[in-house]
């Protein structure tokens, strides 16, 4: 019991003493204020983060999702811009569309057997790809709908102002804590992260859970691109490059196990927490390069990894005994 | 089982099933009635997993007929075969070690409330089950906290655990179930065996503790070679009847002739005394004599293969001596075997042995490579030597050398797997197996083979459970039971009905 929730709790501390030493060092910190800038800054690395999680809990990988955010934000910037569609149409084609790029990247995986790690690179270029091609220069957006969102939100006392954006995060995170933890979907993954032969002969339908899997991956990154295009108001290609690693790490500090079947999606929302402070902390600090968020994580990473390394020789040397 | 229903629940009739190169079933068959715990028997390659793998969806019949309650089905998937309320609690224990032991009891059939997996009453239910296997365990904690016996009677629960939309279970089929468990352990199972057949459960048990078949079973099938080869009421077949069935007695063309050498004396190449590993080898005294073949006769786990292992290295013992050509030896890995002249041609070539996408040349030359060490390249035209060589010696059926073993038949295989450890010309050589699963006419062959291999001053231990093979070629036949050593046969003895007596024993 204790062992499960180890890594979560070691991750809960770290952002409690992060929010601690940021408190104590600098007055203003300790605010509702910087608790919803630090979710609505994060809004789009924790949707990405949250699809991860999916992926790595089932054992597997998608390299993908930094290059789809791009997609999706340089395509709804076209659509809304030069192509004058109305913005919540545009969500309604891109959002199916990363789905069905998802389930294309899961169905290789599963009917050709291939490593996620391979196909996910495939889509990874080739989203970018894509992406470039439909516009090398960012491009803006401006339409009164965006303007209506970005006034949208909840006041909060103490400088605290929860955006329509935000919200939306959190009502992602409360839906993916539903499907991961209460649904058969959430089981199904569980168990291919357990041992996929042994999900097979127990009956899971390996290959439909599979597919699902990276087409919710690519269909919430793809929301991660929508949210982060209202928070720069442009699509750009070039963006968002490497938030795949960022999404994988939040997840890794966040106690999930990258060998897959077991982690929390509370523990990547406060592997994203934790990643936010750090670099809020930094930005307080302003002496200190922002470089030295990289370095942290870096150690975090280190530190979860050889975690994750003992608490699963444990786990073996127990269950292995006689078998 | 009181009285016979008249119809049986499951009925599978000339199940056909090939691999590439192996007819895995021929015509086999089996029956099962509700309320019945009915023994699938034979030695290893028999073709009960197979069997068992086609009646439960994981692998599909080539043809033949599937009766379940007299309707023909065909079940693509394990699911279909679940739902039909056919279960299956394999081997190795598969579950999920991540998932508490309540999930894998229900995984994919969760109980739920507004749509959502209730987990309170999931763990309530699990409790329930799990008492009436009189466990007593936290079934919210990872299945991975517990002993393997306490996860292979979740799986068996698991087996019998009602399932979403799917029928009651009427058929469960247990693949060696009591493989990991001790002797209290053993008991809780049949106890609970017992439940399940008064609730009208047909049980199929798969194992080689030929006790526990007697302890436990109304029926016994017994298959060897892929075919079926008698369905029996345990009440009226003694021991030594069922492993005369499932040894059987063919290849009596192969009886009359001379074993090599017959006995003349010659001097010990390895000699064991009072050597021990583990739970597996006890005190065994062993003698093999320069240029003559020894067989090892037992039935399954008896300890055959155990001691093929020992003396390649491959296990380490734990008590006793062992001497080589006369020298006190210790072999803690394989190189040390090989370096001084011991082979073993392991028992499952499929797994253990051939490199299925390699060639032939490459196969061969493997082991010789490995001897000389990796930094002395064989050249290609010394492979190609060698692989023609034995090509030629073996009667190899293939065009070239060039061709991949996996698309080679099974007998072919063998002689590749073979070829590969003669060519680093070992002075003794383990056979285990050598014959399993390959056709009537290699087996002649490989027969042969052994018979010249003495000739030429090779000395060799033969594992098989064709006892009238052993009995042709073999000076002495060491029997093994219970992973000891219980009788040594030679001259007038060595004969199949004497092998047969030793292995069943006293309760013969």
């Amino acid at each position: 019991m204790s062992r499960t929730y180890l890594p979560l709790w070691i991750t809960f501390a770290l952002v409690l003493l992060m929010f601690g030493a940021g408190a104590s060092q600098f007055d203003g910190f300790a605010s509702l204020r910087v608790v919803t800038n630090l979710i609505s800054d994060n809004a789009f690395l924790l949707v990405t983060a949250l699809g991860m999680t999916l992926v790595i809990l089932s054992g597997g990988i998608d390299l993908s999702v930094g290059s789809v955010i791009a997609l999706s934000g340089v395509a709804a910037a076209l659509l809304i811009g030069p192509y004058q569609w109305h913005p919540l149409l545009a969500f309604a084609l891109i959002l199916p569309c990363a789905a069905l790029f998802g389930a294309g990247m899961g169905a290789l995986i599963q009917y050709y057997q291939l490593q996620p790690f391979i196909v996910t690179l495939a889509g990874m270029f080739l989203a970018r790809g894509v992406a470039t091609l439909l516009s090398e220069e960012s491009v803006a957006i401006e339409h009164p709908f965006y303007d209506a969102v970005a006034e949208f939100g909840l006041e909060l006392p103490d400088g605290g102002w929860l955006g329509a954006t935000s919200l939306l995060t959190i009502a992602l995170v409360l839906l993916m804590l539903v499907l991961t933890h209460y649904s058969r979907f959430g089981s199904y993954v569980y168990a291919l992260g357990g041992n996929s032969q042994s999900a097979q002969l127990m009956g899971v339908p390996v290959a439909r859970t599979t597919i699902l899997l990276y087409a919710s991956s690519s269909m919430l990154a793809a929301m991660a691109g929508i949210i982060f295009s209202f928070y720069t108001y442009s699509g750009y290609a070039l963006s968002a490059v490497g938030v795949e690693l960022d999404a994988i790490a939040a997840v890794v500090i966040g106690g999930t196990l990258l060998t897959g079947g077991s982690g929390f999606i509370i523990g990547t929302v406060l592997g994203v927490l934790l990643m936010g402070l750090i670099q809020t902390y930094i930005n307080f600090d302003g002496s200190l390069s922002s470089w030295w968020s990289k370095i942290v994580i870096g150690g975090l990473l280190f530190f979860f990894i050889a975690l994750q390394k003992l608490l699963s020789k444990q786990w073996q040397s127990k269950a292995g005994g006689k078998a | 089982m009181s009285e016979q229903i008249t119809k049986p629940v499951l009925q599978l009739r000339q199940i056909n099933k090939n691999f590439p190169g192996v007819k895995a079933l021929q015509q086999a068959q089996l029956s099962l009635y509700a309320g019945e715990v009915h023994a699938l028997l034979g030695e290893n390659g028999a073709g009960k997993s197979t069997l068992v793998k086609v009646m439960t969806g994981v692998l599909q019949k080539d043809s033949g007929e599937l009766l379940l309650d007299s309707t023909a089905l065909s079940f693509a998937t394990p699911k279909d075969a679940q739902q039909a309320g056919i279960s299956t609690v394999y081997q190795e224990v598969n579950l999920l070690p991540n998932l508490s032991v309540a999930h894998n009891l229900f995984l994919g059939s969760e109980p739920k409330r507004f749509g959502l997996i209730d987990k309170k009453a999931m763990a309530n239910q699990a409790r329930q089950l799990l008492s009436s296997f009189g466990l007593a365990i936290d079934v919210t904690a990872p299945l991975s906290e517990f002993s393997v016996a306490v996860q292979q009677l979740v799986a068996i629960a698991r087996g019998i655990a009602p399932k979403r939309g799917a029928a009651c279970t009427k058929v469960l089929v247990l693949d060696e179930p009591t493989a990991s468990l001790d002797a209290d352990e053993v008991q809780t199972l049949f106890q609970v065996l017992r439940q399940l057949k008064q609730q009208g459960v047909a049980i199929v048990f798969i194992t080689h503790f030929l006790d526990q078949v007697y302890q436990v079973s109304d029926r016994i099938t017994v298959m060897r070679n892929g075919c079926f080869i008698g369905e029996y009421q345990t009440a009226h077949l003694n021991k030594a009847e069922l492993i005369a069935a499932m040894l059987g007695k063919e290849l009596c063309q192969q009886r009359h002739q001379a074993p090599c050498l017959a006995v003349e004396h010659s001097e010990a190449i390895l000699t064991a005394r009072q050597l021990n590993s583990g739970q597996s080898v006890q005190q065994l005294d062993l003698d093999l004599p320069q240029g003559q073949a020894v067989g090892l006769a037992g039935l399954l786990g008896s300890g055959r293969t155990e001691i093929c292992r020992l003396l390649f290295g491959l296990d380490q013992a734990d008590g006793g001596t062992l001497s080589f050509a006369g020298k006190p030896i210790k072999l803690s890995n394989p190189a040390q075997a090989i370096a001084l002249g011991i082979a073993l041609c392991p028992e499952d070539r499929k797994t253990q042995g051939m490199i299925a996408p390699l060639s032939i040349r490459e196969n061969i030359s493997l082991a010789l490579q490995a001897k000389q060490g990796w930094w002395r390249v064989l050249s290609k035209k010394k492979q190609q030597q060698l692989a023609d060589f034995y090509i030629e010696k073996l009667q190899i059926a293939t065009p070239d050398a060039d061709k991949p073993i996996g698309q080679l038949s099974g007998g072919n295989q063998q002689k590749v797997i073979l070829a590969r450890w003669l060519a680093v010309e070992p002075q003794l050589l383990l056979l285990d197996e050598p014959t399993r699963g390959i056709d009537i006419g290699a087996h002649a062959e490989i027969l042969q083979l052994i018979r010249q291999l003495c000739q030429q001053g090779m000395s060799l231990l033969v594992t098989s459970s064709e006892l009238e093979e052993l009995t042709a070629f073999s000076s002495k036949v060491v029997v093994m039971r219970d992973r000891k050593k219980v009788a040594e046969l030679s001259g007038e003895d060595l004969n199949p009905d004497r092998i047969m007596a030793a292995i069943a024993g006293a309760s013969v």
